[in-house]
């Protein structure tokens, strides 16, 4: 049970009103929710620029050196952003300061005594081995990818706030739901038709034309025939029923995303990012999530177990600096949960990774690509249900299911599902 | 469907009929609580038109604005993690309890630092299973009624440091002009401690240090002494006793240690219904005058005034003496029931018999030692060479140290664990000179009755947070380790003697330091130091025991003592102080758990009561429930009554342990303080002060009973009993076997059955309850509500029937005589039999319950467990309906964060206590036992883990582990290996019966028939001697 819990309304606004809106939004418009494709991240490669650099070799250096660091946006990580750098400066400059921006600075050129006090006087690694080539392949790349990332940024951030169509699971609309909506729309066709006419035959009122009682033109027939339909107080329930189920079923949608959070992606206080260690230098889960074998709970790190790299490593970043304040002033940092179970739902690590061997990115999707941790899955009951379903639970060398797999195989030809063992049954969660 | 000729009752409205009680029988949820008394918008009970707009409104509001409100949840990992501590992993520290001498070896389970669960350490040869009060002992520690630092007068902001020094100075002063310091405390079990208290006197020549006990066993001391000139307490084997004559000594539910008595008294109860089984029992005959928890699990049981019992003692050694050759003694001769058959048996089973007496009377004790002595039970029952340290105190010591703090003659007392101002009769007297006293100090955790009178209060931690060892039994020692770390700005009473004593006040290394020198033995200290710490208990070269003791008592001057105290006939109206299991002395008073745990024989709760007979409440023209003025000697008390059965005619028992005023919010105010009625005897506690005057004052009031609350609806086989003499003759006797009539002749009720019933692959989680041993304590009452975080819901909601308790202990009465013999019974009820039956969910395999929730919120797992998913119900209570147990609760109310329920659920220190692996329910839903399903899921995890089978003892239940007997047996019944599964196999063509057998409902909980140490009656011989 929760002690105490903060709320940060800013984050509730945001992100909750947004998705509802959304869902009434889409009742009302009644656009056809298909979801909106996002535009492809990949950017075509441009012309390499800035003096013909070799963009894929500066690429692998800038991420192996300088993305820690630096975005190739205009984003500020712990350094400036880059992008447009190359138009700002010329090359001996910048290589000048890449191989020793100490120097430049202590020579009093004013731009680099700004950016340095505007950084709160944090040092840049100084990369003296570099070569010309590889400076020059280094700017090709930030040139590059600068122009293609605002795309792919624009994605992420889509994805994160649901609003890629509104339907966050990403699942398509039901086929009910397209019909109706379909029925709707004809409809209104049909009621804008009959204003349509009604404004003619009014209009020439209007202007004293007789019309023709006897023979009635085509466009007054209908006119008439629609008139009649639309005072006939069924097709008018009728109308006014799909409206308001429409309303109904968009509101219920929406009500069952509520506690829903996926896609969620808060802003962590130190801008950890999973995919350089998991990705990246490929650091084993485990190292880090120590009860992920053990226990309930695959634990967040305690502050010792960064500084067993961190305290040789890139000490003086800005965001590790966090980590050592924290040590300091014996203040834990208090990170955002993304993945939160509600109380009343028990569930362990252990089971799932220790006995029953799955990854991690069964459930928290692609970690190892992920800057900011993102909920991947939607953590709902259906969902947990529907893997139970499925599985086939890991019976290898575990005495403990041999019994079990004997009486299935005579029972069954299928393989042992954990919904076979009990895997669906109330007291296996809630307790 | 009559199994027996037995008529089973749970109280006296029951046996009358009466209108109140009929009522309660037909209305399934009790009766709603006349208008609207809890002044909140849903009292339960029923809503208004107004009220159901208001809630629908403020529904809507809420819905709507949590649909925008996802609060943000913060993970605080440990800056720097401890080694072994991992979040959501239990760690398990074993320690010790002692608390006034009362004694248990536990084992503290802590989740993230904080200890949530106390169970029992198998380690230990000197402690079994764990009491009520021990479990309870967890939730003091998170009680926010302790002082949170020092305490000088009324400043509490008092550092520690100004403190000292102005204490050692004044310590100082007293010293240098001789004054005396007097250190008073109730009974030390810790060697280190009195070594400290030593170290102090050393320092200060002028102190010394006296001991009492609230409940005093002074005179066993004394009677030792004047015996065989040894002042100590023996060990009793209970075990090695064929007869016990228990006279007073309730040493199944409060005397001395009960858990252990009662372990090794299980041991003699122990039947099989095997072909090689065991069929035989000890017998107990038990002479008392309150219905006691012994009392009630005797054979024979004869209720007595307190004005005759020391004669009973008399009369038995005389019996016993005249066929063994001892010394007659001349006493008044008396008529009491029972008695000629016990001396004989006593006779005859010589070298194993047992008298025990709990009557504070040194000359009855001497008496009674002498008949051991006859009985040869010293050496074989009874071993005075390791000797019990479990009562120390010294009641004419105490007197002294009042007469001397009187005359002015106290210069600094220190007060360590004691409360004599509530819990002394002479307290008023010493309330009124203790603030005049120069320097005083206390220990004690809060501002009590006495600590609020004294100068200083000088908190010492809870001893889950404190270093610590006690010497239970004389050569057996364990060790306390905290926990948790301090709570509050506290600091252990020995440090502060030490710091005081300007010497290291390190008690952590003072214990280590004494250990080294005093009990260990050689080899690597630090070994045998880990290994102690970790088993919790050590046991020293163990003593001999020697053949007997000489008996050189004096016993002509115990019989001229017994002969002015005690007479064979009164008319009067005799008052008796007695302790109740729950509460004890009442030092712990403060403790929701056990103010809300029943006491085991009258039910009640959250009060004492005035215990009547029937027949005497008819010549007093009282009922249960007048409030009477009970009068004695110019002091007087007003309580309520209870019309007790089995309580002596022409006496009124009241319990200590209530009426506290200065404890905490659950104690104080609740009962009344009945220690100054309290008398001394010849410089001897005395709880049975002698005549009084009962009036009615006009006044009622309703008493918090949960006995007679969930209706059984008349089905009389609940229960199954029978005599032992039957039992070896047939190991099916007394059960009932119920046959239904169909068109092919009669069949097995479990015969005919809806529904296909389950199958369990895996495991099958089963449960067998000897009603032999369960000796109706209610350690797993509160075990469970530890356990599973069940919610304490205050006298008022008890008295509505909604107590929320998973496991209940129902007592039932019950007599020999015929159920149609009206007379017969009311004759029965002045001294009936008495059952316990520990009732929890039954986890039917045909559970009427799931059949009828229209939200399946409750359903079968593949293991047999019947589950109870609590956000899927919605509360239409249809399950509780039509549970045959009556074992489902609801929450009527939210009871956590509500100031209407103040306990430990609405303050933040108090939800420390919860459980993380068990949901907090919130209103609406219905709640029951889970089988402790979190345990087995961790345990089946381990397993998983360690890719192996599950083996029995892999996972027990809260309830189980806990039981001083072994009374419950938790297990898989899949597993031919465990011990369910072979005590089932020997049982279950015997004593293994499954409650209403005949609603097939088909329990995963067998009970074991009851089995008294009676003679088999005919049945005509009882309808005569009753007509």
């Amino acid at each position: 049970m929760n002690i105490s819990f903060r709320t940060d309304a800013k984050y509730c606004s945001d992100y909750r009103s947004s998705k509802i809106l959304i869902a009434f939004l889409l009742a009302i418009l009644i656009s056809l929710p298909n979801s909106v494709s996002a535009q492809d991240s990949t950017a075509t490669a441009a012309a390499a620029p800035a003096g013909g650099g070799d963009a894929a070799k500066g690429e692998t250096i800038f991420k192996n050196n300088c993305a820690q660091c630096h975005a190739v946006t205009d984003e500020r990580v712990v350094g400036p952003g880059l992008k447009g750098v190359s138009g700002r400066h010329d090359f001996a400059w910048l290589s000048k300061w890449v191989r020793n921006s100490q120097a430049v600075i202590a020579s009093g050129d004013p731009y680099a005594v700004k950016i340095y006090n505007e950084y709160s006087k944090a040092q840049m690694t100084s990369f003296p081995n570099l070569s010309d080539d590889d400076i020059k392949g280094i700017f090709a790349y930030v040139d590059q990818a600068g122009t293609a990332a605002p795309a792919a940024a624009t994605t992420a951030a889509a994805g994160g706030a649901g609003a890629s169509g509104g339907d966050a699971k990403g699942e398509g609309p039901s086929d009910l739901f397209v019909l109706v909506l379909a029925a709707l729309v004809v409809v209104m066709v049909l009621v804008l038709g009959v204003l349509v006419v009604i404004v003619s035959l009014l209009s020439k009122a209007v202007n004293g034309e007789t019309v023709d009682s006897s023979k009635p033109d085509f466009m007054t027939s209908l006119g008439n025939s629609l008139r009649k339909i639309s005072v006939d107080p069924a097709i008018r329930s009728a109308t006014i029923w799909i409206f308001v189920l429409l309303v109904l079923k968009a509101t219920l949608d929406g009500a069952f995303d509520i506690g829903v959070q996926q896609g969620y992606a808060p802003k962590q206080p130190i801008s950890f990012s999973h995919k350089l260690h998991a990705g990246e230098y490929k650091i084993d889960c485990n190292y880090c999530h120590t009860g992920v074998n053990r226990g309930k709970s695959a634990h967040f790190p305690s502050a010792n177990i960064c500084m067993n790299c961190h305290g040789v490593i890139k000490k003086e970043s800005p965001e590790i600096q966090k980590i050592y304040t924290s040590i300091e002033n014996n203040q834990p940092i208090e990170w955002v949960r993304v993945h939160n179970l509600p109380d009343l739902a028990y569930f362990n690590h252990a089971q799932h990774v220790n006995v029953g061997g799955l990854e991690c990115q069964n459930c928290h999707g692609e970690v190892e690509q992920m800057e900011v941790i993102q909920q991947r899955s939607s953590l709902t009951m259906g969902w947990c249900i529907d893997c139970h379903r499925k599985t086939e639970v890991n019976t290898k060398d575990n005495k403990y299911y041999d019994k079990l797999v004997q009486l299935h195989a005579t029972e069954s030809k299928e393989a042992l599902k954990v919904a076979d063992i009990g895997g669906l049954e109330c007291s296996k969660c809630h307790y | 469907m009559e199994n027996t000729n037995k008529r089973y009752w749970r109280g006296l409205e029951e046996l009358r009929n009466d209108e109140k009680f009929v009522k309660a029988a037909t209305s399934e949820f009790g009766v709603g609580p006349t208008e609207n008394q809890y002044e909140s918008l849903v009292d339960g009970a029923g809503t208004h038109r107004r009220d159901f707009l208001k809630v629908l409104g403020f529904g809507m509001a809420a819905v709507s604005l949590a649909a925008c409100e996802t609060p943000v949840k913060k993970a605080i990992p440990y800056i720097n993690k401890p080694e072994g501590e991992f979040p959501t992993i239990a760690n398990w520290y074993a320690s010790t309890y002692s608390e006034g001498g009362d004694y248990a070896s536990i084992l503290v389970r802590t989740r993230e630092g904080r200890p949530v669960k106390i169970e029992p350490n198998s380690l230990s040869k000197n402690s079994f299973g764990i009491s009520a009060r021990v479990h309870a002992s967890l939730l003091g520690l998170y009680d926010n009624e302790k002082l949170k630092g020092p305490k000088k007068g009324e400043d509490s902001k008092v550092s520690w440091g100004t403190v000292d020094s102005e204490i050692q100075s004044q310590l100082t002063q007293v010293a240098a002009k001789g004054g005396a310091i007097r250190i008073l405390s109730s009974t030390i079990l810790s060697p280190s401690t009195k070594a400290v208290i030593a170290d102090f006197t050393a320092k200060y020549p002028t102190t010394s240090h006296v001991v009492y006990d609230a409940n005093s066993s002074s005179a066993i001391l004394k009677g030792n002494e004047l015996s065989f000139g040894k002042a100590v307490f023996p060990s009793y084997d209970f075990s090695k006793a064929k007869v016990i004559v228990g006279i007073d000594a309730d040493f199944l539910g409060t005397w001395v240690s009960p858990d252990t008595y009662s372990a090794q008294f299980a041991e003699t109860r122990r039947v099989s219904s095997g072909k090689e089984g065991k069929k035989d029992m000890s017998r107990l005959y038990q002479f008392e005058s309150v219905l006691s928890v012994t009392g009630s699990n005797a054979d024979y049981r004869t209720a007595v005034k307190p004005s005759q019992l020391g004669l009973v003692a008399t009369a038995l050694y005389n019996k016993v003496a005249s066929k063994l050759g001892g010394t007659a003694i001349s006493s008044s001769s008396i008529q009491i029931a029972n008695l000629d058959k016990a001396a004989a048996e006593l006779i005859a089973a010589k070298g194993q018999a047992l008298v025990v007496c709990g009557i504070n009377d040194p000359a009855l004790q001497v008496v009674i030692n002498a008949l051991n002595s006859l009985l040869l039970s010293y050496g074989s029952t009874i071993n005075l060479d390791k000797p019990a340290n479990f009562r120390q105190g010294n009641d004419v010591a105490m007197n002294q140290l009042i007469d001397e703090i009187k005359g002015g003659k106290v210069s600094a007392l220190i007060l360590y664990g004691a409360n004599p101002v509530y819990d002394h009769p002479r307290g008023a007297e010493l309330a009124a000179t203790l603030p005049k006293i120069g320097l005083s100090v206390s220990f004690n955790d809060r501002a009590d009755e006495t600590s609020s009178l004294l100068k200083y209060i000088c908190p010492a931690p809870h001893y889950l947070e404190s270093w610590n060892d006690a010497e239970p039994v004389s050569g057996s020692y364990s060790l306390t380790q905290p926990a948790i770390s301090l709570i509050f700005s506290t600091r252990q009473a020995q440090s502060s003697l030490l710091k005081w004593a300007g010497l290291q006040s390190d008690y952590h290394e003072y214990v280590k330091a004494y250990w080294r020198k005093n009990i260990f033995t050689g080899g690597n200290f630090d070994q045998f130091w880990i290994k102690s710490l970790h088993d919790g208990v050590y046991d020293g070269t163990s003593v001999a025991v020697s053949a007997g003791a000489a008996f050189s008592g004096d016993l002509n001057a115990a019989v001229s003592s017994i002969s002015k105290k005690y007479k064979a006939s009164s008319s009067a109206i005799e008052l008796t102080l007695f302790e109740n299991v729950a509460l004890g002395n009442g030092f712990a008073a403060n403790n929701p758990w056990l103010q809300e745990l029943p006491e085991p024989i009258t039910k009640a709760c959250w009060d004492n009561h005035a215990c009547i007979s029937q027949k005497t409440a008819r010549e007093l023209g009282v009922a249960q429930g007048d409030v009477v003025k009970i009068e004695l000697k110019g002091k007087s008390v007003e309580v309520p009554v209870i019309v007790q059965p089995g309580q002596a005619n022409g006496t009124v028992a009241i319990a200590i342990g209530f009426g506290r005023e200065k404890a905490g919010k659950s104690a104080n105010g609740v009962g009344k303080n009945v220690y100054p009625l309290a008398v001394f005897s010849e410089g001897f506690l005395s709880f049975a002060p002698g005549e009084v005057t009962v009036s009615k004052t006009g006044a009622t009031r309703e008493i918090a009973q949960t006995q007679t609350h969930s209706t059984v609806m008349n089905r009389k086989s609940v229960l199954q009993e029978t005599v032992l003499a039957h039992f070896q003759k047939d190991p099916l006797a007394g059960r009932f076997i119920p046959k239904i009539h169909t068109s092919e002749g009669s069949v097995d009720a479990t015969d005919l059955s809806l529904w296909n019933g389950h199958k369990y692959k895996n495991h099958s989680w089963g449960m067998v309850i000897d009603l032999n041993t369960c000796f109706g304590c209610g350690s797993c009452v509160v075990s469970c509500q530890a356990e599973n975080n069940i919610a304490v819901v205050g006298r008022q909601e008890i008295i509505n029937s909604r107590e929320m308790h998973w496991l209940r202990i129902d007592r039932y009465y019950s007599s020999d005589a015929d159920a149609e013999d009206l007379r017969g019974l009311e004759i029965a009820s002045e001294n009936p039999e008495v059952t316990f039956q520990p009732m929890l969910c039954q986890h039917c395999n045909n559970a009427p319950c799931e059949t009828v929730c229209p939200v399946l919120a409750t359903t079968h797992s593949s293991e047999g467990l019947n589950q109870m998913a609590y956000n899927r119900c919605v509360g239409t209570r249809y399950c509780a309906n039509n549970c045959p147990y009556k074992v489902r609760r609801f929450n009527w109310f939210k009871y956590f964060d509500n100031d209407n329920f103040d306990y430990n659920f609405n303050n933040d220190l108090g939800k420390m206590v919860i459980n993380p692996d068990v949901t907090v329910r919130s209103r609406g839903v219905i709640e029951k036992c889970s089988m402790c399903v979190h345990r087995i899921q961790d345990a089946k995890l381990t397993a998983k883990k360690e890719r192996r089978r599950m083996v029995d003892g892999d996972v027990n239940v809260a309830c189980a582990s806990s039981c001083p007997t072994n009374a419950i047996i938790f297990g898989d019944m899949n597993d031919p290996e465990s011990r369910i599964s072979k005590l089932l196999e020997v049982e279950r063509e015997g004593r293994a019966f499954h409650m209403l057998e005949e609603i097939n409902v088909r329990p995963q909980i067998a009970y074991l028939t009851k089995i008294r140490n009676k003679d088999a009656v005919a049945k005509a011989a009882a309808e005569k001697e009753h007509a």
